[in-house]
């Protein structure tokens, strides 16, 4: 085992290990953890709503700043935030529903994408006009301090906790559209609603109630975040760029899709970082390239 | 006259004469910021207007034309006329590469497409030696107009940039009326159709695209000699953003409505410079309130009343 | 469409500025435009602080001397066209004589020809490139606190000479982050100390910096430093705490201020070196600043670069008062000349001169962020740990080639 991991070849002039590889590898599973959340509520939104949510990054940071604010204002901690904050944000995205993006239904898809962007800029702002952009302080549970030694390397434990809970979670999503009769109903109507509404079932609910789930998977990705990353009115503009590039390399046709190509794509980044540390920011821009090359219509997708 | 209509003909008369009224009145430096703006705005509004492509990467022609003007002029000493057109030509051949991967999807696929290359395109200028990374192409020379008309002075760059823009601007209109302008309309509004006839609709879109980001770097590499400078922030996606708002606000698939989007867009912002910290936000509340009950833009709703297109 | 014309003519008008503009600035008011940040990244580092302590100069100094003096501000959003207009505008129309305090190299730099042409005053406190007084200088300028120079010299070499002489770098992968690495590195080589190695990450969007810091501690170096700046920074030294190589090495910041260290909270900054040039606990007259200032700023207490905006305004009124309103207002170079003859003096950063190429050779402290228990109340988080005096802190003159110093 020692001998394989310490075997190592050379790439572009870089002395690359094994070991060096599979430890970046599993590291790069925890930013794959976040682009799977986003990229999987994005996927559940698009499905229902036909809407590209460009404030997923925006929603994102309010996950994170819901978790600060619980804590500093009300004294709760982490784990309770890991439920409470994604249901609040999930209430404010229904609350958007409602008032905002209901209106934008019989329009081009282009409308909201372009209102989203708006909202996000608001929230944005908002946030920054309070709190600032150096950031806020958020300290990581004492029960996951420390690391773990995983037979090739230290994994911090928090982070092999955000892989688990994110993993827990995506997998979660997958079974109640795929395995529930709810999902069942879901994706009825997201293939033909007014049938769905003639057999007698709420369809402007189920909408509103996506959307919120999306939402709520953003926020629930914004939790996990917040204790590695400053919890920053700007935390979502890094990712929501690179998401879109995950969505346009998955295909948005299916869930399982979204999620296995979300970590997937953290993993290939992170083995970047070990061969060719400076393609490390562009390589999903990379892939996406070549899957329009050759997949336009991406890994998973069905017609556009 | 150039395929206007009467009530358009009489818009563009108004328009160029203010274009030579108003630098007597006011602050030709900020006029020369609007007519950048709108020369951008317009060749945006060639794509989403007409043929219905929404890019979120503009900015990366927009940017990338700036950089190749304010270096050749700087570095070489070439005519402005030449910087300009090697910015446009920048431009048009970045965006003969990217829209070539772009248009093979098509709606809010190709807005987050064009979106994550621009990205890329901004990595690229902020690692390029020749971008200066972060501090920019610094005190970039005006230079001559055709080897004598010295243009330092902000009347005479003014005069140029006003040339530039109704050039451009009667441009896009040419094609826009032209039978390959027809059948761009044809595309935005029954794509399977427009194959159907026998178009093949992704070289139409392919040379729109190409066509809007040359101009799109001509009005960046315009910008950077009025300015002196070419930054990341030209290539950066709010740069994009910005330019989608400002066509939004003007009247998307309207002949005058982006220049009018410029016009309001630059002034506010000059003028929420001096307030403070509600920039983003009120831009974003803009964009919310035009894509819910404003969506002809200022232009549009102004032509349905009178029941007129401009 | 005419009506509307109209109204964006008349709105056009207003934001343009007007020729009554123009009459006004005859009167001999003294006109002061901080430039700053108001909306992003820099918002907590200027902002509105940079504007409160410049107001504080003039409230102090002004009226005794019976100047008349106004304060005026903008938010150049990063955006060095748009900053570029504003001053067009504010010096063309507005008579502004000032320009102050602007963030951000790129949009730092713009602004100086601008100010050459117009023959105004350029005082920047919050820019750190070293261009600004070498190849790109201008006698109508002066550079107050800190440069990219100055912060590797006080922070590489002040760390080498107390015992951090083995170093890796963490490094944003882009001109600016390079440049203090290649910078440092030079001064920690001169002070007998050696870089062991270096990770370079892309920049923007790297959030996830444990690749990089395993590798730093596998180098076995002493010092982390971290060739970079605002939120990287930030999570860097997040991503450090929690991985425990903050009890391994000694972590450096080569550029951070107090409001950073308050955003990370003591728990995770603890121990971090960095330089700042002013501490508002540091002596009587910092702390007697502080406490006139403090009353008024809406969030932070002040860090070097607010500091700076105070000095910077009570310095210029100094020398206006000698001159005279309309003298100054007329000749920039001239008021830059007057300030330069004169030691500059104030509660926050003591005494200093400014040099030939607009230099301000205000000394550089090395600090080290307190443990939580050492600190004894609000903002009580700096420990001083070395002085680079300003004859040393900062780039010979002969090595900036500044071409107006030949000539």
């Amino acid at each position: 085992m020692q001998a394989i991991l310490s075997y190592s070849f050379s790439f572009f002039g870089t002395n690359v290990t094994i070991a060096a590889l599979l430890g970046q590898g599993t590291l790069g599973l925890i930013n794959g953890a976040f682009y799977a959340c986003l990229s999987l509520g994005l996927a559940v939104i698009f499905g229902m709503l036909n809407i590209i949510n460009f404030a997923h990054g925006a929603l994102f940071m309010m996950g994170a700043f819901a978790s600060w604010m619980l804590l500093n204002y009300l004294g709760i901690g982490y784990f309770p935030s890991l439920i409470l904050s994604p249901l609040l944000v999930g209430l404010f995205g229904i609350f958007l529903e409602k008032t905002i993006i209901s209106r934008l239904y019989k329009l081009d898809h282009l409308y909201g994408l372009l209102l989203t962007f708006g909202l996000a800029l608001v929230i944005q702002g908002l946030f920054r006009n309070y709190y600032g952009s150096s950031g806020l302080p958020y300290q990581i549970p004492h029960v996951l301090q420390g690391a773990t030694y995983i037979g090739f390397m230290y994994m911090p434990n928090y982070r092999g906790w955000v892989v688990l809970a994110a993993l827990f979670v995506c997998l979660a999503t997958w079974a109640i559209i795929e395995k529930t009769s709810l999902g069942a109903t879901l994706r009825a109507a997201t293939e033909n609603a007014p049938l769905v509404q003639a057999f007698g079932v709420n369809v402007p609910r189920l909408i509103t109630l996506t959307y919120g789930g999306g939402i709520a998977l953003a926020a629930f990705a914004g939790v996990l975040a917040a204790p590695i990353y400053s919890v920053n009115p700007n935390m979502g503009d890094n990712f929501i760029n690179i998401v879109f590039a995950v969505v346009v390399i998955g295909g948005m046709g299916s869930i399982m899709g979204s999620i296995v190509t979300g970590f997937a794509l953290g993993v290939i980044e992170g083995m970047t970082k070990v061969v060719y540390p400076q393609a490390s920011a562009t390589v999903v821009f990379v892939v996406m390239v070549i899957v329009l090359l050759t997949k336009p219509r991406g890994l998973f997708g069905k017609a556009a | 006259m150039f395929g206007f209509s009467r009530p358009q003909l009489i818009a563009f008369l108004a328009m160029v004469a203010l274009i030579v009224i108003c630098p007597f009145i006011l602050y030709p430096v900020f006029l020369m910021r609007v007519l950048t703006t709108a020369l951008f705005a317009c060749a945006f509004n060639l794509m989403i207007g007409y043929v219905g492509l929404l890019s979120f990467g503009q900015a990366a022609f927009y940017g990338m034309g700036a950089y190749v003007s304010a270096w050749t002029i700087k570095n070489w000493h070439v005519d402005a006329s030449i910087a300009i057109a090697l910015g446009g030509l920048t431009g048009g051949v970045l965006g003969l590469a990217l829209g070539y991967l772009a248009i093979r999807r098509s709606g809010i696929y190709f807005a987050m497409i064009t979106l994550a290359l621009a990205q890329m395109v901004y990595f690229f200028c902020l690692e390029a030696p020749f971008t200066g990374g972060e501090d920019g192409i610094q005190q970039v020379p005006r230079g001559f107009l055709f080897g004598f008309i010295d243009l330092s002075k902000d009347m005479t760059m003014y005069w140029l940039v006003a040339a530039v823009f109704l050039g451009g601007f009667l441009l896009i209109h040419r094609i826009i009326h032209s039978p390959f302008g027809q059948v761009l309309k044809g595309i935005r509004e029954n794509e399977p159709r427009t194959t159907s006839l026998g178009y093949r609709t992704d070289d139409y879109k392919l040379i729109a695209f190409v066509l809007s980001c040359t101009l799109a770097g001509v009005a960046g590499g315009t910008k950077a000699l009025v300015f002196g400078i070419a930054t990341l922030t030209d290539v950066n996606s709010s740069t994009s953003g910005e330019i989608v708002l400002t066509t939004l606000l003007g009247g998307l698939g309207t002949v005058f409505g982006p220049a009018v989007g410029a016009v309001v867009i630059t002034t506010m912002e000059n003028y929420l410079a001096q307030m403070g910290a509600w920039v983003t936000v009120i831009q974003g509340a803009i964009f919310m309130f035009c894509v819910l009950s404003f969506r002809r833009g200022i232009l549009g709703e102004i032509g349905n009343l009178l029941k007129i297109k401009l | 469409m005419t009506i509307s014309r109209r109204t964006l003519l008349a709105s056009a008008t207003a934001a343009g500025a007007a020729p009554l503009a123009r009459a006004r600035a005859q009167t001999p008011t003294i006109k002061i435009g901080v430039l700053n940040d108001l909306s992003g990244p820099y918002i907590n580092t200027t902002g509105v602080n940079s504007v409160v302590c410049a107001k504080q100069a003039v409230e102090e100094f002004a009226a005794q001397k019976g100047l008349n003096v106004e304060v005026i501000s903008a938010d150049h959003q990063n955006k060095p066209d748009l900053a570029v207009s504003i001053a067009r505008q504010w010096f063309d129309n507005d008579g502004v004589d000032v320009l102050l305090d602007v963030p951000s190299s790129g949009v730092a730099l713009a602004l100086q020809p601008v100010v050459r042409e117009k023959n105004k005053v350029y005082l920047n406190i919050s820019a750190a490139s070293s261009a600004l007084t070498g190849e790109q200088c201008s006698p109508n300028f002066v550079h107050w606190i800190f440069d990219t120079y100055m912060l590797s010299r006080s922070t590489g070499g002040a760390m080498v000479m107390d015992g951090g002489d083995t170093w890796y770098f963490i490094t944003a992968d882009y001109a600016f982050g390079r440049q203090l690495e290649a910078d440092t590195t030079a001064v920690i080589q001169k002070a007998g100390g050696k870089v062991l190695g270096s990770a370079r990450y892309p920049f923007p969007g790297t959030t996830d910096f444990a690749p990089y810091l395993a590798q730093a501690r596998a180098s076995g170096a002493i010092v982390l430093g971290l060739a970079n700046a605002g939120a990287d920074t930030i999570n860097v030294i997040k991503q450090a705490a929690q991985t425990g190589l903050i009890e391994k090495m000694e972590p450096a910041a080569m550029l951070m201020f107090i409001d950073d260290v308050h955003a990370v909270g003591l728990a995770v900054a603890q121990g971090l070196n960095l330089t700042e040039s002013f501490y508002w606990d540091m002596n009587e007259g910092t702390r007697a600043f502080t406490k006139r200032v403090l009353p008024k700023l809406p969030k932070n207490y002040p860090n070097s670069v607010h500091a700076g905006c105070y000095s910077a305004t009570l310095h210029y009124l100094k020398a206006v008062a000698d001159m005279g309103a309309a003298a100054a207002k007329k000749d920039g170079v001239a008021a830059v000349e007057r300030m330069k003859a004169k030691p500059v003096e104030d509660d926050a950063f003591g005494t200093s001169k400014i040099r030939a190429d607009g230099r301000n050779m205000v000394p550089a402290y090395l600090f080290e962020v307190k443990k939580p228990s050492d600190s004894k109340g609000p903002w009580d988080y700096y420990h001083l740990r070395a002085t680079t005096r300003g004859e040393e802190a900062y780039r010979p003159l002969a090595d900036g080639h500044c071409p107006f110093i030949k000539a």
